[in-house]
């Protein structure tokens, strides 16, 4: 679930606001206002007339996700966010290192699944290695030994298991409380929480599944440095949008 | 030319004659350029930075071997302050009536420096936090905003709305400057004020200071420019016309982006690498981009970033350039065809069809290339000449100015002036000898 949080605005994927570049008019602009100096009839090249075809994301639910992209962004304001800072206030950097750690051996435990559904054998023997070191040598996954002996780390899931066996991104989907997506990867969310959280009340007692329960959105937020429109574009939800996709159908390639 | 009845090793002299001298000549006119762009100024001697391909030092940055070691962990926060309370921010801008900005304070009394971002970067960017944490290091309270082409600078804290007005934008940063202070007087105490900026922001410095010799509200002891443009509209028509090194121009941009971000992908194997401190340059060595395509790149960057303020412009100032004049657009508006259509339009497009017309009146003694060119250093050569808190260091293979741009400097600013010879725009911000030489610009003499 981490992944989804997991968009890494790197500086190139910034550049890539570029290829948003086509979508459909704003039904306002029918309305009886003087054309601005610059119009999509001057600029755009005719081939591009058909925008639908071109729309980098097929986005059908748009009204909906914006109005949840908003929510998300107020809720991530007033509440995720003073979370995250009190965590930060209350838990010393060790102990937010090893909770990471904890929550990422189980990630690791979903890549190896994942691997394994999609036949790729070096993926699942890395994080299969990864889960039996660290749960035992790191003490239950809080240590991460096997980063340190420089095993990879690779990240499957069932979304990107559904892309390998042929299944498209589908419709882009923002999903509140965690942010974009879309139908294929929100339903694979679906098999994977159901495993971890299996896995997870298996092992440990009820209080602690609990707490475990509660502190896995603060940790994957502590470890999100998305902030909502602090990137400086004015078309962040386009920007966004273009960059989940991208990202996800690159993971599915790897 | 050889006749038919020439023979056949003759003519393959002549032409390889001809030949050769043809090379000599392109050698020749090559070297001349060359020196007409570099070789004209005395630039550092015994420089390391590593990167000699002045394209790449632009997108890479500084390997991060050669950074000067900085704390990772500085008191560095985000805050925010309404500049204008009265100002109705547009819905679709919802989220930008605040301007955010960062400070960095010691406990002590200590000099104050403000930091103003380059064109499109916000207070927080990679640059600013890296010159933040060494000032901070060096004991300076650090005041950080974002350029004035910045999405939220623009919405919170311009007045007009329309940027890149040399003398309006440095009013906008002053009142900025101003009203931090105003809030941060209780709080802290500050033995100097004073200012840097890297690349825009250097140019916006170079007029708050002038503006500070009228207002006095700070009194800047220093004042460092770093890698700032001579003419605006110059810079921007360099970095417009990168674009069209984008193979099959500026509508193949998605398939441009979407092979370069393919060859990145394959350079890592483990997704969570991506974004690491070194990818960028691990991503240009093995990707081995030739300069037409990292051109491409950094007019893309320039573009996204051009893009996003025009628009952001239109909208605060509600012109009519590619939104309809009077429509209102809100937060849930679909505004894919503005994002198409302004990463179709250089900023050049701007100056010409949206910022003069919007300022002419106010200038009607001035034609459109005399009131566009007027955006410029030279514009207060005078002021410059003759302040000696201001200094400045570039780079001699800076990809924004024009040949012989660069001599500009070491003619006004004579020994106030230091020109690197490599480091593209911008690309040397982090190496060591040149954050050594930011500090000491404001150290020097001791520190007050």
């Amino acid at each position: 679930m981490k992944s989804i949080l997991h968009l890494t605005l790197t500086p190139i994927l910034a550049l890539a606001l570029g290829a948003c570049s086509s979508g459909p008019q704003p039904q306002e602009q029918a309305a009886n206002y003087p054309e601005p100096v610059f119009t999509a009839k001057r600029l755009l090249p005719p081939e591009k007339d058909n925008l639908d075809d071109l729309t980098p994301v097929y986005d059908p639910w748009e009204g909906m996700n914006k109005r949840i992209y908003n929510f998300n962004y107020h809720f991530d304001k007033a509440v995720f966010l003073p979370v995250v800072r009190g965590y930060e206030t209350v838990v010393p950097q060790v102990g937010r290192t090893g909770i990471s750690n904890f929550f990422n051996n189980f990630d690791d435990l979903l890549t190896a699944l994942n691997s394994a559904l999609q036949l790729k054998p070096k993926k699942f023997f890395q994080s299969t290695g990864r889960v039996i070191v660290n749960s035992t040598v790191g003490l239950f996954g809080l240590v991460d030994v096997a980063s340190a002996m420089e095993i990879p780390r690779p990240m499957e899931d069932f979304g990107q298991t559904l892309g390998f066996w042929g299944v498209g991104q589908g419709p882009y989907l923002v999903i509140p409380f965690l942010g974009p997506s879309n139908l294929r990867d929100g339903l694979g969310k679906l098999p994977d929480t159901y495993v971890q959280s299996t896995v997870r009340s298996e092992l440990l007692s009820d209080p602690v599944d609990l707490t475990t329960t509660l502190l896995y959105p603060i940790d994957a937020r502590a470890n999100t440095s998305f902030r909502y429109y602090e990137n400086g574009s004015a078309f962040e939800y386009q920007m966004v949008r273009w960059l989940y996709s991208t990202k996800r159908k690159l993971d599915v390639d790897q | 030319m050889p006749t038919s009845s020439t023979p056949r090793g003759r003519v393959g002299i002549q032409v390889r004659i001809t030949k050769t001298i043809q090379q000599i000549m392109a050698g020749l006119c090559a070297l001349l350029f060359a020196s007409l762009t570099f070789a004209a100024v005395t630039t550092v001697a015994n420089y390391d930075y590593p990167i000699k391909d002045r394209f790449a030092a632009t997108v890479v940055g500084t390997p991060e071997e050669y950074q000067a070691t900085l704390p990772k962990d500085i008191p560095f926060k985000g805050r925010s302050i309404v500049i204008f309370p009265e100002r109705v921010t547009p819905d679709v801008f919802f989220y930008g009536h605040e301007l955010l900005y960062s400070v960095a304070l010691q406990d002590d009394e200590a000099p104050l420096i403000f930091l103003i971002a380059g064109t499109g970067a916000s207070h927080n960017g990679s640059k600013n936090t890296n010159m933040a944490r060494a000032f901070y290091q060096a004991g300076f309270h650090v005041v950080s905003i974002s350029s004035p082409t910045y999405n939220n600078f623009v919405i919170a804290a311009s007045k007009t709305g329309v940027v890149g007005h040399a003398e309006r934008d440095a009013e906008d940063i002053y009142r900025v400057f101003e009203m931090i202070w105003a809030e941060l007087e209780d709080k802290i105490r500050v033995s100097s004020f004073n200012v840097t900026g890297y690349s825009l922001g250097a140019f916006n410095a170079a007029f708050v200071s002038k503006l500070d010799e009228e207002r006095k509200a700070f009194n800047f002891k220093r004042v460092l420019l770093i890698n700032p443009p001579v003419s605006l509209y110059n810079s921007i028509s360099l970095l417009d016309r990168m674009t069209q090194d984008i193979p099959g121009g500026v509508n193949n941009f998605d398939k441009f982006v979407d092979k370069l971000m393919r060859a990145y992908t394959s350079t890592y194997e483990d997704s969570a690498d991506a974004g690491g401190e070194d990818f960028l340059y691990k991503t240009y060595k093995a990707l081995n981009l030739q300069d037409e395509e990292l051109a491409a790149l950094i007019g893309t960057s320039f573009r996204v970033s051009s893009a996003s303020l025009v628009f952001t412009s239109d909208v605060m100032a509600d012109y009519g350039y590619i939104k309809p004049k009077g429509l209102v657009l809100n937060r849930y508006s679909n505004l894919q065809t503005y994002n198409d259509v302004s990463l179709r339009l250089g900023f050049t497009d701007y100056y010409h069809e949206f910022f003069y017309p919007y300022y002419k009146a106010e200038y009607p003694s001035m034609t459109r290339d005399e009131f566009i060119s007027s955006m410029s250093l030279t514009s207060i050569e005078g002021y410059l000449k003759n302040s000696k808190k201001i200094t400045m260091m570039g780079n001699a293979d800076d990809v924004i100015l024009e040949p012989g741009e660069i001599e500009f400097f070491p003619r006004v600013f004579g020994d106030r002036a230091t020109i690197y010879p490599y480091g593209g725009h911008c690309g040397n911000m982090d190496y060591r000898d040149n954050v050594a030489h930011m500090i000491a610009t404001f150290t020097e003499g001791g520190m007050q």
